[in-house]
């Protein structure tokens, strides 16, 4: 009874917040106030015709993908070296590849900066870019190294008796048993990109910036609900990809398999 | 056996680190024949394989294939069939695709393949398991389904490493059985890496005893078996006794205990040299009946069925390992008279 209680106020106070943007997105005065003083969907249609937010949403789309679609290949191939082969300074590497964990944003958003700078390369949204690729890389390279110490090499060697080149080893049998943790790694990249806030600040201009930057400047600024509103339609579109992401691509039942073996 | 070489080591030389997996390993492995591999674990035996196989490259010597000097072609270009002792068949793959992949990657057309396959699986008498997956089947299953997938792409050697380690007896029995029947069917070269010598001494043509990377006795079963060319091989195959004495001629031989023993040996014996001999239990023989009957005294006896197992004392403390064959109940403690042949015994080097 006792523990039930403890996990219910746990689930409450971790999903507070979440219900409490919600009900004052909904809030029709010009004001960030709980609990709402009427109803109004106003702020949603303010969030949404927003010009800014609109291009912090395309800049988040854009560098999201770029970054996840750089950081996989990127990570594999980490996740592959560091788990096979007899890599020398195995675990000066592997700290290193992790470090943006542990790395204060702030110093990591701060030398970005002075190095961009540096190649006058601030208004580029490449660097943005770059940056997330690195931050995003430790949750990839976890993911994917766990299916690696999975995979029995045996079956590596089992695909090159039977006549398969290297390249077509790796895409017949390597990939295809590394899905569940490129998934996984997938998922992590774009949650953890799509959030990624402190490094951004520093390195994005008004044109680059993503949408956490954008919503973090408006907050500034304003104080009116249209930050709830889109807060709220932010945490449902994560919903929705994590939803969709688990129904097409059969997350729970990968996970199950790997645990298994 | 037509007697011509197929797959040939010559002078083969692995390192890992400090240790020397292989120390110049000479081999000719006939057209046609099961050759095993047996010796203990870390003998060098799935090194070779793997040498052969080409997965691992030697640090010296060479490997040929049919004359050809294949030493630093890859796996993928030899064209040989492997059975892995974990099977290593494909997970995300059903049996068919398992089957066909080796044939897929030689870009054989569909229809073909599939042929090819329905055959390959007949062949293990797996025809209808196409469908599915290599998790749903028993150990032996998945055992057969590597066969067919090895076998499928008609490779010119087969390389069996362990492949009935992981079986559990019974099945084992079976499976070794089959197994030479499909090799003699298909009639295609094998190399049987194994650490079971009665899986080696049942099934091969010829058996190369392997220890610390080097072969050490090549021959027939019954070469191996009853004339071993060390003491490692004699001790390693089979049970065997030892019983230590002083020459007394080239054909006698005083044990610690005082009895004289007559023996007789592929070389004489140098009078009064300090000498090993060996006697498998099998050749102990209950009774007197022979020059060498001596008494002993039953230590232990171990009813196995069809024979029992007897530890026996001579007097002087000799122990001799002896079987004998019959329900006959036989008691620690109980006293007989044993028959040691002259011709029963080997010397250990």
């Amino acid at each position: 009874m006792i523990a039930r209680l403890v996990v219910l106020a746990l689930v409450l106070f971790m999903t507070l917040p979440t219900l409490v943007v919600v009900v004052a997105s909904v809030n029709s005065t010009a004001i960030l106030s709980f609990p709402p003083q009427g109803l109004s969907l106003r702020w949603y249609e303010n969030a949404l015709t927003y010009p800014q937010f609109r291009r912090a949403a395309v800049n988040s789309l854009v560098v999201t993908a770029a970054s996840a679609a750089l950081a996989l290949p990127i990570g594999t191939a980490a996740a592959l070296a560091l788990v096979r082969y007899p890599v020398r300074l195995r675990g000066l590497w592997n700290t290193a590849l992790l470090s943006p964990l542990v790395i204060p944003g702030v110093a990591a958003g701060l030398g970005l900066l002075i190095l961009a700078a540096r190649l006058g390369l601030l208004a580029n949204r490449g660097v943005l870019i770059a940056a997330h690729v690195v931050l995003v890389l430790p949750f990839v390279i976890r993911s994917v190294m766990v299916s690696v110490a999975n995979l029995d090499p045996l079956l590596e060697r089992a695909a090159a008796s039977l006549g398969a080149r290297p390249r077509r080893v790796f895409r017949r049998v390597t990939l295809p048993l590394l899905r569940p943790g490129l998934f996984a790694a997938l998922l992590f990249a774009v949650i953890v990109s799509a959030n990624e806030f402190v490094v951004s600040l520093f390195v994005s201009t008004r044109v680059t910036e993503i949408l956490p930057v954008a919503m973090f400047t408006y907050v500034v600024n304003y104080t009116d609900p249209t930050m709830a509103a889109l807060s709220t339609l932010f945490v449902a579109a994560t919903f929705a990809a994590v939803f969709l992401a688990d129904r097409l691509l059969h997350l729970a039942r990968v996970f199950q398999i790997e645990e298994h073996r | 056996m037509t007697g011509k070489t197929v797959v040939a080591l010559e002078g083969v030389t692995k390192a890992y680190g400090a240790t020397r997996a292989l120390d110049g390993i000479d081999l000719a492995v006939q057209e046609g024949e099961l050759l095993s591999l047996l010796g203990p674990s870390g003998c060098g035996k799935t090194s070779t394989l793997n040498i052969v196989a080409g997965f691992v490259e030697p640090d010296a010597g060479r490997v040929l294939l049919d004359g050809r000097d294949v030493t630093r072609q890859p796996a993928w270009r030899r064209g040989l069939g492997v059975v892995f002792q974990s099977y290593a068949l494909f997970p995300h793959m059903t049996v068919a695709e398992n089957v066909a992949f080796g044939l897929r990657e030689r870009g054989m057309p569909r229809r073909e393949a599939e042929a090819r396959v329905a055959e390959a699986l007949a062949l293990v008498r797996l025809p209808s398991a196409g469908a599915m997956r290599s998790s749903q089947l028993s150990g032996g299953m998945q055992q057969r389904v590597a066969l067919a997938r090895a076998l499928v792409i008609r490779p010119r050697v087969l390389l069996l490493d362990e492949p009935l380690a992981a079986l559990d007896r019974k099945l084992r029995e079976e499976m070794r059985a089959e197994l030479r029947e499909i090799q003699r069917a298909v009639g295609i070269t094998t190399i049987f890496v194994t650490h079971d010598q009665h899986e080696a001494l049942g099934l091969s043509d010829r058996v190369a005893v392997m220890n610390a990377g080097r072969i050490e006795h090549l021959g027939t079963p019954r070469e191996v078996y009853q004339r071993p060319a060390t003491g490692f091989v004699a001790d390693f195959i089979g049970a065997s006794s030892a019983l230590e004495g002083r020459a007394l001629d080239g054909a006698t031989v005083e044990l610690a205990g005082g009895q004289r023993i007559a023996v007789r040996l592929s070389r004489p014996l140098e009078a009064g040299a300090w000498v090993r001999l060996l006697i498998r239990p099998e050749r102990v023989e209950p009774g007197d009946g022979g020059p060498n009957t001596l008494p002993a005294r039953v230590t232990s006896a171990m009813f196995l069925g069809d024979h029992s197992e007897v530890r026996l004392e001579l007097p002087g403390g000799v122990r001799v390992l002896a079987t004998v064959r019959g329900a006959a109940v036989i008691e620690p403690g109980e006293r007989l008279t044993v028959t040691l042949p002259p011709d029963a015994f080997l010397e250990a080097p």
